[in-house]
């Protein structure tokens, strides 16, 4: 049935174009000849064919658009005539003979503009008469389109102020309701169209007149560029007419479309001096008109207003537009009960983003804001909507994004309320952006309550919020939020000792909630600002005020308990550097026991928990490595620590991994700074003992494979004799340094062995540094001259 | 770290990193050498090298990885250093992490111009929010030996 009154339409239009064309033909002949009377009779019958019913708005405005370029022609022509002695007023009277009114009104109105333009009549007297007119077509399309061809024409001859068409005083305010009157009837037109046809076609209709509506808006564009209509013939005339139009058409349509051209047309200065009357207006509309949109598309205009000329802000507040604004939204949302959240949260977003603008330092009013937010959405649960929990991220992102700081946000105390009802996904969102927000503004935060605050803001990625773990959470982007909460735990900063000591238990609490699978990312962080702590208590003096006051052992207490935490994970290897970390710490701040303590727990993951091969050679250097570092320790600890270490080394699982360990663990018997640590024969008991199990490597792999293996442990043990005997060990002697580099060399020449170019690289570099070491002279030279390379 | 990891490659997709002691990453060797005009690099975290930070125990490893130049770290601690081997770079920490080895870690990074037998160390130190910088020349002498 469409498809057919669509090629039907089509017919009609062809048609209605060819006789337009044919008559506009025979026209232009009598233009040529200056054939008046032919013109008038040709155009009227061109003009004919707009007296259609048969199309659709869509096809009828091409229809329209013909004729107008014809008539411009005819326009022309008619100036033409008045020049060449006919009477322009008897030209007005004789297009009134045309036989059918609408032709007959489009030749008036044409003849019309070249009276005007001519002035031997006022603009205004010739403008009423045709506005009057054009009360004679009634048809809605017809009479739109004709009313929008008068307002075409007559665009550039009003009577305003500065025009050439200005008459006496007052004659703005013709102009003025010239243009009124046509908008006012235009109006009417187009909303009866909503009232034509059977109830079954409303969609097409509607769809219909939405095509239309920009004649109707044109109206009102027209008269915002009128000059002379100032703020004072705005707010008395101009908008009260609109205004009272606009409700009375009591047309969902209308009212939605004119309100929001009235927004958009008008400048900001006005609307800020008749909110009153405009937001007034509000509550007189349908019900059934989306006002909301309305009203959040008069705060975004209010607001980039704001934002873009700082200086009429305290126009702003003269006139106390938020206030005004809030409760014209109170009353909308009161009135529409059935109101989605979506368009609740909508409102109230653009109404924050207009405080923000207008009134940054009110932080009561942003407040005030989410807390009318916070009331409506209580009661109705978790939201589902996504739309509106995207809204929502747009409502809570809009002050951190003003401030640039998070403190003030966490001033506003609506704020946390507000993400209660987020969904768990959103919160992780929400929390994300504030984190990032401050990360990229570098926000200090400062004090332990601001920390609590925040962390509770953030807790969607501080913990499981319902209790169940989730699986389905990416892996990646789970380690991309807790990486970011660990960037986070770094900005926490005070320089005050006691506040930062406040701080980071407060952090602590916070993480300890977050389960296994967060604690090897939060916990890190945590450790080093303590460890950063104690340094700063280091360089201060002991507090004469007592017990009360935070000092490095408290510190390394909570460090403890807080490393201990990783066992739930379980993550021994992490736990293990830790604890060697604290340790040195605890060197540094000459507090053996509390050193002693932290190598005893590493030393027992050591033992319990670390089994994998390459994990415990790793270790097994980190170990020796710190403990070569500790100069707290009393021979007893000490001993025992190295003793252990020792064993370790002697016990890994490869046998070249064990050499290299246990001569690393002769430089825990030699210590440069530390001249009681300097054990010349433990030292060479650790190398001989490396050389036995390289020896060893050599024999077993001869055995398993038939060829020995590298030679390079025992280059790298010679260039351990060479460190010792350097540093002036005496027991390194020439002789043990001579056989083993006769060692060597045998080996690698020997036939059961495999080429290795690297380890005849090594062993190359390492005879070049002797002979350097030669050459240098002086007590170094002294030493090495009696080696034979 | 993955996200780490993808910013140095944005910066240069010829990447070359060796596992440092928090490094859960297996996939990272413990050291690695590589070729750049005339010169031969390792590159070693350190933590592996006992005593921390000695640089006779790292011009050790040098002799053993067979390179002009060893890029070092671990300490957090800037040390450019020539022996008769070759350089040992420690660039220091790039954001100025905790580090047991000294209490006043300024952010440093260094970058070397390789030109010839040339090799320009420029280190950039962000100190007290100053960008300072230093440049340190190192020249491949006849006595030490080219690269194979």
């Amino acid at each position: 049935m469409m498809a057919e009154g669509v090629e039907d339409e089509e017919k009609w239009l062809a048609a209605g174009i060819a006789g337009l064309q044919q008559n506009a033909f025979y026209m232009h002949r009598a233009l040529d000849s200056n054939n008046l009377r032919d013109a008038l009779k040709y155009s009227a019958q061109m003009l004919s064919e707009l007296r259609t019913s048969k199309l659709s708005p869509h096809k009828y405005y091409a229809l329209y658009m013909r004729a107008f370029d014809e008539l411009r022609k005819l326009e022309m022509f008619f100036k033409e005539e008045t020049r060449r002695g006919c009477s322009i007023i008897n030209l007005y009277e004789l297009v009134q003979h045309a036989g059918n009114i609408l032709p007959r009104l489009y030749l008036l109105c044409t003849v019309g503009s070249v009276y005007i333009k001519s002035k031997e009549a006022p603009a205004k007297d010739v403008l009423k008469d045709l506005v009057e007119m054009c009360r004679g077509i009634q048809h809605p399309v017809r009479g739109l389109f004709l009313r929008s061809y008068l307002a075409q024409v007559s665009r550039d001859k009003l009577p305003d102020i500065g025009s050439e068409y200005e008459g006496d005083a007052d004659s703005v305010m013709d102009a003025v309701e010239f243009v009124l009157q046509n908008f006012t009837e235009m109006n009417k037109l187009w909303v009866r169209m909503q009232h034509q046809g059977p109830a079954r076609e409303k969609d097409k209709r509607e769809k219909e007149r939405s095509e239309l509506r920009d004649l109707v808006g044109k109206n009102l564009h027209v008269l915002s560029q009128i000059e002379g209509v100032d703020l004072e013939m705005y707010k008395e005339i101009v908008l009260p007419r609109v205004l009272e139009q606009v409700v009375n058409c009591k047309d969902e349509l209308a009212q939605y479309y004119l309100m929001d051209c009235i927004i958009q047309v008008f400048p900001d200065e006005y609307h800020l001096q008749t909110l009153d009357v405009l937001l007034g207006a509000c509550p007189q509309l349908q019900p059934s008109v989306d006002i909301k949109t309305v009203l959040s598309r008069l705060m975004e205009r209010l607001s980039n207003y704001a934002a873009s000329n700082t200086d009429v802000l305290p126009e702003f507040l003269q006139v106390k537009a938020f206030s005004k604004l809030n409760n014209a939204i109170g009353k909308v949302i009161e009135a529409q009960v059935d109101m989605p959240t979506l368009g609740v949260i909508t409102l109230y977003s653009s109404l924050l983003t207009f405080t923000l603008h207008v009134h940054p330092d009110r932080l009561d009013y942003a407040d005030q804001v989410l807390g009318a937010c916070v009331k409506k959405l209580s009661g109705k649960g978790m939201l589902e909507d996504n739309k509106a929990t995207k809204q929502i991220v747009s409502l809570l992102s809009a002050p951190l994004e003003k401030y640039n700081d998070i403190d003030t946000a966490l001033k506003l105390s609506n704020y946390p309320l507000i993400m209660e009802y987020l969904d768990i996904e959103t919160n992780k969102v929400m929390a994300t952006i504030i984190i990032q927000s401050i990360l990229k503004n570098k926000t200090r935060i400062s004090t332990a309550d601001k920390v609590e605050a925040l962390f509770g803001l953030i807790k969607g990625l501080i913990k499981d919020l319902d209790g169940t773990v989730h699986d389905e959470v990416d892996e990646d982007d789970f380690r991309e939020e807790q990486n970011s909460v660990a960037r986070l735990i770094q900005m926490l900063y005070n320089d005050d000792i006691e506040e930062m000591f406040k701080i980071i238990c407060t952090v602590r609490k916070h993480i300890l909630t977050g389960g296994p699978k967060r604690l090897p990312f939060t916990v890190p962080p945590l450790v080093f600002s303590s460890l950063k702590l104690v340094r700063q208590l280091q360089g201060k003096d002991e507090n004469p005020f007592g017990d009360a006051s935070t000092t490095p052992k408290k510190i390394f207490q909570l460090l403890n308990q807080t490393v201990e935490t990783l066992s739930n994970v379980p993550a021994p290897e992490l736990a293990l550097r830790l604890y060697l970390q604290c340790a040195e710490a605890a060197n540094d701040c000459d507090l053996e026991p509390v050193a002693y303590e932290f190598f005893t727990q590493a030393y027992i993951l050591y033992e319990e928990e670390i089994s994998d091969s390459r994990a415990q050679v790793t270790a097994t250097y980190l170990i020796i490595g710190t403990l070569q570092r500790m100069h707290v320790f009393g021979v007893e600890n000490r001993d025992t620590l190295t003793h252990k270490a020792t064993g370790y080394s002697a016990k890994l699982l490869k046998k070249p991994d064990q050499s290299r360990a246990v001569y690393a663990c002769s430089h825990l018997f030699w210590v440069d700074d530390q001249d009681n640590i300097k054990d010349g024969e433990r030292v060479l008991l650790c190398l001989k003992r490396a050389l036995r199990i390289a020896n060893a490597a050599q024999q077993m792999a001869n055995a398993a494979r038939g060829s020995t293996g590298s030679v390079t442990p025992f280059v790298e043990i010679l260039n351990k004799y060479l460190y010792f005997f350097e540093k002036g060990n005496p027991q390194i002697t020439v002789d043990a340094i001579q056989s083993l580099i006769e060692l060597i060399t045998t080996e690698m020449q020997s036939d059961s062995s495999t080429p290795d170019p690297a380890a005849d690289a090594f062993f190359a570099s390492t005879l070049r540094y002797i002979q350097f070491q030669k050459q240098k002279g002086g007590a170094i030279g002294e030493k090495y001259d009696s080696i034979q390379v | 770290m993955q996200e780490v990891h993808d910013y140095f490659k944005s910066l240069c997709p010829d990447l070359h990193v060796t596992r440092g002691e928090y490094d859960e990453d297996s996939r990272y060797p413990e050291n690695k050498t590589l070729t750049i005009g005339q010169f031969k690099l390792g590159i070693c975290h350190g933590h592996q090298v006992i005593p921390w930070g000695d640089l006779d125990s790292l011009a050790m490893l040098q002799r053993q990885l067979d390179v002009d130049i060893l890029v070092t770290g671990h300490t957090h601690q800037f040390k450019a250093y020539k022996h008769e081997g070759g350089v040992v770079i420690n660039p220091g920490s790039a954001t100025g992490a905790y580090s047991s080895f000294t209490y006043d870690v300024n952010p440093s990074f260094v970058l070397m111009d390789i030109d010839g037998l040339r090799v320009v160390v420029y280190v950039y130190e962000l100190i007290d929010g100053e960008v300072k910088v230093d440049k340190i020349d190192f020249k491949k002498t006849a006595t030490t030996r080219s690269a194979h």
